[in-house]
């Protein structure tokens, strides 16, 4: 294991002291328990954004936490999801007096810790309302799995319902506007790599040069299948098709693409995705209007990317383009 | 074993057909030591089906549970050792909810991952049925018990045969009713409930998973046991174990848990 670190176990408390430092003045990060906030929370008047996840995944979440976006992000240890202390006193620091949105991923510790944070601060009368992210077409949606997992559609619904939320919308109406966003959107993953987590100190699973995994998790979790390494046009045709065909996105729909790095990917490797996807999505009818490529979602170092797309009516393009002043996205502020 | 009436000394904080404050504790640090004894078994059948940290994070949990026994106890002679001295004429015995949600908070705020919330909510839900009483029946026991265990399918969502812990917790909390019913004192019947939580171990082998990370792999999951209903049988385990131990007129001290060769 290569890594710029010092001690494995010492990994997330340094990394948020980076952040309290690189970001003073924008962010505040509160330690025992671990939570990263906006500087200027509570922000009076205004549905108050939470979420959290497992650490190894940044800029998502506290990277995320800023006007426009999210009021607070809990970090957990690396791949683990955080506590519900932690929720908590989020939740109680950031509510506006207008109510709190908790936006979680479909993985089984995150859905029952931030549950868990809710019923917490409910007992103490604070309004609290969650919607469960689960955009990931590559695990089968049945009653007898866990369900889908929450991918790239995270990144898009924290952007588009911290804009609802500057604008002063009620708890139901962002919350709604939560699940909006998760019901058109669609995301599927491939991993070139495995990834290292720094306190196992190897990687996840052992994957072949000539091989990719597809249908991968944000964790290393196995996806749909193990197959011979192909190019960049067949990987976009394999993961856009998945994705198109599910939700189903159909020719004359208008969609914001996602193209994501998993953190060992370069963004030169990224815009071929991209240009690939563009390609495939033309040739089907359906237009991107608004796109965003980058490693927003990441997976430590493993290499690989996923493609999300979301289908955008008027609202949803509007709230996309409003205002947002976080250190991991930044436009218009 | 039977409950030889008289058997329980007057001074004992744990008579035999009662289990109070000094039980409990003594339950929670057998968990604890079964933990951290098994940590690397737990964490070995994890990473077969799931992620690699449940004897991990569960040890790092019942550490702190312990440590804030142990604060509180510094604090008053009642909760000093678990089975020994017990509460002078000056202290009230202590009630059981508090202890009990003390375990279940510890849980939620260390564990992480799904194991925190589903422990965690257990003691939480066996403290609000236990509530301000300073000892339980075997009846009562075995309702707190329940209490728990309805706590943990609430929380999971899951049910008999999804390959979880409540392969291991339910039937076990059956037959702590049942026996408790039998008229069985709390250490023959959770001695009982023990026994049948293995068993429902065991039976988790050929599951294929339905909840929790270990249900992405689908069929790739058959084959393992389950690590969560293993922790779960440990808890029934070292429940049985506290209570023998309470109920004995000298308890063996630092007793090792069941050897490899037991059902693990």
């Amino acid at each position: 294991m290569k890594k710029l670190i010092n001690r494995p176990d010492d990994v997330v408390r340094e990394e948020l002291a980076g952040v309290a430092l690189a970001h003073a003045g924008r962010l505040v990060v509160h330690t025992d328990p671990h939570w990263i906030a906006r500087a200027d929370a509570p922000v009076a008047g205004k549905v108050a954004l939470v979420s959290g996840g497992g650490s190894g995944h940044e800029p998502m979440h506290g990277g995320f936490v800023g006007p426009g976006m999210l009021d607070a992000a809990c970090p957990g240890e690396v791949f683990t999801s955080p506590t519900p202390d932690q929720m908590l006193a989020a939740t109680r620091a950031v509510d506006g007096g207008a109510g709190v949105l908790h936006i979680v991923k479909n993985y089984t510790g995150d859905v029952m810790n931030f549950e868990m944070a809710a019923d917490l601060a409910r007992d103490e009368g604070l309004q609290v309302e969650q919607v469960v992210i689960a955009d990931d077409v590559a695990v089968e949606d049945s009653l007898y799995t866990a369900g889908r997992r929450g991918v790239g559609a995270t990144v898009l619904a924290e952007k588009i319902c911290g804009a609802a939320a500057e604008e002063g919308r009620p708890l139901a109406a962002v919350a709604g506007l939560c699940r909006t966003v998760d019901e058109r959107s669609r995301s599927m993953g491939v991993a070139l790599t495995s990834c290292t987590v720094p306190a196992a100190g190897r990687p996840t699973f052992e994957l072949g040069e000539d091989e990719m995994e597809v249908g991968i998790g944000i964790h290393g979790e196995p996806g749909r299948e193990r197959r011979p390494l192909a190019s960049a046009t067949e990987i976009v045709e394999t993961l856009a098709t998945a994705v198109v065909a599910d939700l189903p996105f159909r020719a004359g729909d208008e969609v914001l693409a996602f193209v994501n790095g998993m953190g060992a990917t370069p963004l030169m490797e990224l815009y071929v995705v991209y240009a690939a996807l563009h390609r495939f999505l033309e040739e089907s009818g359906i237009a991107i209007t608004r796109s965003l490529v980058g490693s927003y979602m990441t997976s430590l170092d493993m290499a690989g990317c996923s493609v999300t797309l979301l289908r955008l009516d008027d609202e949803l393009t509007r709230l996309w383009d409003a205002p947002v002043d976080t250190p991991g996205l930044r436009w218009g502020a | 074993m039977s409950a030889a009436p008289g058997a329980a000394g007057p001074a004992s904080g744990a008579a035999r057909d009662l289990v109070d404050a000094a039980a409990v504790a003594a339950w929670l640090r057998a968990y604890a030591a079964a933990v951290a004894e098994r940590r690397d078994e737990l964490t070995e059948l994890d990473a077969a089906i799931g992620d690699a940290d449940h004897g991990v994070n569960m040890d790092r949990g019942m550490r702190a549970v312990v440590a804030r026994l142990a604060a509180a106890g510094g604090e008053g002679p009642a909760q000093e050792g678990p089975h020994g001295g017990g509460p002078d004429e000056a202290a009230t015995p202590p009630p059981l909810g508090p202890l009990l949600k003390t375990a279940g908070m510890t849980l939620v705020s260390t564990v992480g991952g799904a194991a925190g919330p589903l422990y965690g909510t257990f003691f939480l839900e066996m403290g609000k049925a236990a509530g301000e009483r300073t000892a339980l029946t075997a009846t009562e026991w075995a309702e707190a018990v329940a209490a728990g265990v309805a706590g943990v399918q609430m929380r999971g969502r899951a049910e008999t045969g999804d390959k979880t812990m409540v392969d291991a917790l339910l039937p076990a909390a059956v037959a702590l009713g049942a026996a408790a019913a039998r008229g069985s004192a709390p250490a023959a019947a959770t001695r009982e409930a023990a026994r049948v939580a293995a068993e429902g171990m065991r039976a988790t082998i050929p599951l294929v998973a339905r909840k929790g990370r270990a249900s992405y792999l689908g069929q790739r999951s058959a084959g393992h046991q389950d690590p969560g209903a293993t922790s779960s049988w440990l808890l029934l385990e070292a429940a049985a174990r506290a209570l023998e131990a309470c109920g004995a007129a000298h308890a063996p001290q630092d007793e090792p848990m069941p050897a490899a060769d037991d059902p693990v």
